[in-house]
């Protein structure tokens, strides 16, 4: 941590601006002054404000687009737009720094060969947490990938997710942490007895690599 | 510039024994994948059958795949942002585990098409040396730039 992300995450402590974050970041998309300001519940010329010192404070992005979807001239004039940073914050009180760690550790499975005990571990990993939450309060599988960071949504009959909540170990040991991912949500699904859904590998750019089949989205689960 | 990839496995069994015959499926969807995925610019051929493999001096257990991108982002979104992702996790059941380098990248002028043997110079060289500007990986990755600085750079062997 440094102080630059706690200066960060000092600027949410303005409730609008938490409204107008948690918003933007769940889009998925550039997003326009004028839909911000309406999630939020908020004028204007306020949300805009509150915007421009989210993107001060390094958490957003803006950019200028056409929000017509028309090109040249008739299109509009291009209006400001924004999105969520891909750069990571994170603050721990004491500083703690696991990242590295799990750096390391993923080296060393790669020398050691170690993919299928990892895969096993993450598996009964993903069980543990599962049956810990499913006991806690009936959740479900939507609520608990929405509980761990990954930012589930619909589409086509899948539950993707727009995050990757190992973002930087996926980058540096993709074939192991997606792997591992896989096997988490594998043991995720066990602990939660929903045997109807499979996880399957579905790669894109810039999302979570794990997917769930339709028989996830089309029992009660309400995607948002 | 234009960024080269070589990568080889060396295989369990002959390309012509049933333990094989998953991998020979794969090829064909996933060559579509790759010579559709943004960035790809040209990717080695023996023969118009995606199971046509590069033809080489190095032995017949030792598959070899040669492309050219056009950036480390495009190339990384293809190897692990796509259904590429999924046969490279089934890579045990057919190609052994290698302790040495199995993958190697290299600059190369937009319009070259690399040869095999400088690929597999390229190879020997991060295998002898380590990544460089002139053969270097995802990992320990060296922008163009880089690589410009040093006269030797465009070609190691011809």
């Amino acid at each position: 941590m440094t102080s630059d992300d706690l200066e960060s995450m000092s600027v949410l402590g303005d409730p609008v601006r938490r409204a107008l974050y948690r918003f933007v970041a769940g889009q998925g998309r550039d997003v326009g002054r004028n839909e911000a300001a309406e999630a939020a519940g908020v004028q204007r010329t306020l949300a805009a404000h509150h915007l421009d010192k989210l993107v001060e404070a390094g958490l957003l992005e803006s950019g200028f687009k056409r929000l017509s979807g028309r090109a040249g001239p008739g299109g509009g004039r291009p209006a400001k737009v924004y999105r969520r940073v891909r750069e990571e914050r994170t603050v721990s009180l004491p500083p703690r720094d696991y990242r590295t760690l799990a750096l390391v550790l993923a080296e060393a499975v790669d020398l050691l060969g170690g993919e299928e005990k990892a895969e096993e571990a993450a598996r009964r990993t993903g069980a543990r947490l599962a049956a810990g939450e499913a006991g806690a309060g009936g959740r479900d599988l939507v609520e608990v990938l929405r509980g761990r960071g990954y930012e589930p949504y619909e589409e086509d009959g899948r539950l993707r997710s727009r995050n990757c909540p190992f973002h930087v170990l996926a980058e540096s040991h993709p074939l192991l942490v997606c792997s591992m991912n896989l096997a988490l949500c594998e043991g995720i699904l066990a602990g939660l007895g929903e045997t109807g859904v499979t996880a399957v590998l579905d790669p894109r750019p810039g999302e979570c690599c794990v997917a769930f089949t339709s028989a996830a989205t089309s029992s009660k689960n309400n995607v948002d | 510039m234009h960024l080269a990839q070589l990568n080889v496995a060396h295989l369990r069994e002959p390309l012509d024994s049933p333990a094989l015959t998953g991998f020979l499926d794969a090829l064909a969807p996933i060559y579509q994948v790759s010579d559709a995925a943004p960035g790809f610019v040209w990717r080695m051929k023996e023969g118009d059958a995606p199971t046509d493999l590069i033809q080489h001096d190095y032995g017949p257990m030792l598959v070899v795949n040669l492309s050219v991108w056009e950036s480390r982002e495009t190339l990384w979104n293809f190897v692990y942002r796509s259904a590429h992702l999924e046969v490279m996790r089934r890579r045990r059941e057919w190609f052994h585990r290698i302790a040495e380098p199995y993958t190697v990248m290299w600059w190369v002028p937009e319009g070259h098409l690399p040869s095999v043997g400088d690929a597999m110079a390229r190879l020997t060289l991060l295998r002898a040396q380590g990544p460089g500007p002139e053969a270097f990986t995802f990992k320990d990755f060296y922008e163009s730039s880089d690589a410009a600085c040093l006269p030797a750079a465009a070609e190691v062997t011809k």
